[in-house]
């Protein structure tokens, strides 16, 4: 069974936050381990109270950067700069960053209220003002009134705000999270979400987070930079990474995208695109993100781009005769493989299920709406 | 009666492992001078004798200022070859740590010549209660890792940099969430170790200065057949002592592995 309940309320995005100044610089950044190179000349403009995600396969070097930005990493070539000082030869304990690791960290020998207040120990306040901070912490992440239980004792979605209490209390110009919601079950992940991204608004603090789940950064993040081998593939919002991926390698890992095979000409500076079994069609040069190489290439078509003209249904859009080669009804949805001519795989597309639309049945031939705005060129 | 040879079994084995040290006791409190059945009485003037024997007494301050220090030495160096094989990874660890437990298989009086040679012959030193010690602590760390590794295995390593992380420096860190957590396998290991340098004879014999340790002066009593009856009283306390010591040890243990929260996975009782 696919949960069909709507995703919970989150507060409105503000507006971009492009004229903000940059808090976190890296330039060129290597990482070697021995012969293994984990990362490969990073170039990252971080800005303040964004919330940017780290996204990739394991495997692909975005943890390292994550844990270099921390300190617990010291980059082997390459500059790192936060809020304009060099952050060289500086440990992790003097920077104005703190993590919310994998595992959470939570010191399973001190009571929540101690962890929360571990930070606070070179704090020049007094007893009574610390804890009254903690309180305070405790309360920001839902948790009030927790301050004596065993740390040991809590359940994850517990440990994660007591290592975000833990982390916030000390204000921190960035939070770092280390696949922060990897631990919770689907429930409890998908409300921690809304938790952490109405959090970093009401803090206003920088949080950098990594993960491998793209819906996950889809949802949380103003932008999001794609690894793969130690490399940025692609930086940029979410809507743009997910309409206008630049490589292959970035359409496939975000989202299901169909790929046909294409040939492309420039004629007098239009780009033309002839899809297999599609058509020809003139697309915008912000449709080839990653430039539009002319001659064979592959095309990209999100499945929710495309339709299904059902009987007695008319439209003026472009259309392509296929049949039906597999149906996936998920009640809200429908997904159908559609099978056409000169395509060599069945094309996916989600259809939202209207009242009065038939869901199809295997082998029913029939009309795929298309649209060349959708189309985006993956050159790479 | 199902499953009735195994009890058997488990009887006698048992009578084997500990019928002998039940005479210690009895012969402790038995009235006569010769160690044998019929038993003559209940008399507790052996350990009055015990209690008049400053020679003994030397002995036994000997072995307790040994065994402490000894536990102290193999304790702290057990903590830190614990923590590097838990958390640091370098060439050569598995190696390293392997020859670092190789003692607990080594026959102890091949340690204990090989030591007496390097002692007497290369270093050229005197025999004094430091030689025993540095023995003592040869064996006992074997002993001290292998039960501070489960202590340090069983600790997340983000542990400690949580607590950088949290504006700690590495000694802050190690002080403040390490050692409290560790703190258990610490004090396991300090009575471990603390026994077996106390019960041992083999390394003492061969390194033992001018003034005896407790195991060698009892070795040094059988040769008179009167004295029998004092080191049957004497053990009697020994035992009684080290199995208090290995009970409190198994208990820190255990509330280390309660502590984080951990399954158990083997220890010595």
């Amino acid at each position: 069974m696919t949960d069909i309940a709507p995703a919970p309320a989150v507060p409105a995005r503000p507006a971009p936050a492009k004229e903000r100044p940059t808090l976190i610089r890296l330039r060129d950044v290597h990482k070697y381990y021995g012969d293994y190179h984990a990362l490969r000349g990073i170039d990252l403009d971080i800005r303040e109270g964004e919330f940017f995600s780290l996204l990739g396969p394991s495997g692909c070097g975005k943890t390292t950067l994550l844990r270099t930005i921390a300190g617990f990493e010291q980059p082997s070539q390459g500059t790192l700069s936060i809020a304009g000082q060099d952050m060289k030869g500086v440990p992790a304990n003097l920077r104005p960053t703190n993590m919310v690791f994998q595992s959470y960290a939570i010191f399973p020998h001190l009571t929540v209220a101690e962890n929360v207040g571990f930070g606070l120990r070179r704090d020049p306040r007094s007893k009574a003002e610390k804890a009254r901070a903690v309180a305070e912490a405790l309360e920001m992440v839902g948790l009030g009134g927790y301050g004596n239980r065993a740390a040991h004792a809590l359940s994850g979605g517990q440990r994660q705000r007591v290592a975000l209490a833990r982390a916030l209390i000390l204000k921190p110009k960035v939070l770092l999270l280390d696949e922060p919601l990897s631990a919770l079950d689907k429930k409890m992940r998908e409300q921690m979400q809304v938790e952490l991204i109405k959090l970093q608004r009401n803090v206003g603090i920088t949080f950098i987070l990594v993960t491998h789940d793209q819906e996950e950064a889809l949802v949380m993040s103003d932008r999001i930079a794609v690894m793969f081998e130690g490399s940025i593939a692609q930086m940029a919002d979410p809507e743009t990474l997910y309409r206008r991926p630049n490589s292959r390698q970035v359409a496939s890992f975000i989202g299901k995208m169909n790929m046909l095979p294409a040939h492309v000409t420039a004629e007098g500076g239009r780009i033309v695109v002839d899809v297999a079994g599609l058509g020809r069609a003139e697309v915008s040069p912000e449709q080839a993100p990653g430039g539009a190489v002319t001659g064979s290439t592959i095309v990209g078509i999100r499945p929710e781009t495309l339709g299904i003209l059902f009987p007695g249904e008319t439209t003026d859009r472009r259309l392509a005769p296929g049949i039906v080669d597999e149906v996936v009804y998920y009640g809200d949805m429908t997904y159908y493989d559609v099978r056409i001519e000169g395509v060599p795989e069945p094309l996916t597309i989600s259809n939202k299920n209207f009242i009065g639309e038939p869901v199809l049945d295997v082998g029913t031939p029939t009309q795929v709406i298309w649209d060349e705005r959708s189309l985006v060129v993956l050159s790479r | 009666m199902r499953g009735w040879p195994l009890r058997i079994y488990v009887i006698l084995m048992l009578a084997f492992l500990y019928a002998p040290i039940l005479l210690l006791p009895i012969f402790a409190f038995n009235d006569a001078a010769i160690i044998a059945f019929p038993l003559a009485g209940f008399s507790t003037r052996w350990f009055e004798q015990l209690w008049s024997t400053p020679a003994l007494h030397q002995a036994l301050r000997n072995s307790l200022v040994i065994a402490t220090v000894t536990a102290l030495l193999a304790t702290t160096l057990g903590v830190c070859a614990a923590r590097a094989g838990a958390m640091a990874s370098f060439p050569g660890k598995r190696a390293m740590l392997g020859f670092v437990m190789l003692p607990l298989v080594l026959p102890e009086i091949i340690v204990a010549v090989a030591l007496l040679i390097v002692v007497r012959q290369v270093l050229d030193l005197d025999l004094s209660n430091w030689t025993v010690i540095a023995a003592h602590t040869v064996i006992c760390m074997p002993f001290s890792i292998a039960i501070l590794n489960g202590a340090f295995q069983n600790l997340d390593p983000s542990y400690e940099e949580a607590a950088m992380d949290l504006g700690e420096g590495r000694w802050g860190a190690f002080r403040l969430v390490t050692l409290p957590l560790v703190m258990p396998g610490i004090v396991s290991s300090l009575l471990i170790c603390f026994i077996i340098s106390l019960d041992d004879f083999v390394l003492a014999q061969f390194l033992t200065g001018q003034n005896p340790t407790l195991p060698v002066y009892i070795y040094g009593l059988t040769r008179f057949v009167d004295a029998l009856p004092v080191i049957m009283a004497l053990g009697t306390i020994l035992v009684t002592l080290s199995i208090t010591l290995l009970i409190i040890a198994e208990w820190f243990r255990r509330r280390g592995l309660a502590r984080a929260g951990i399954k158990d996975s083997g220890g010595f009782l």
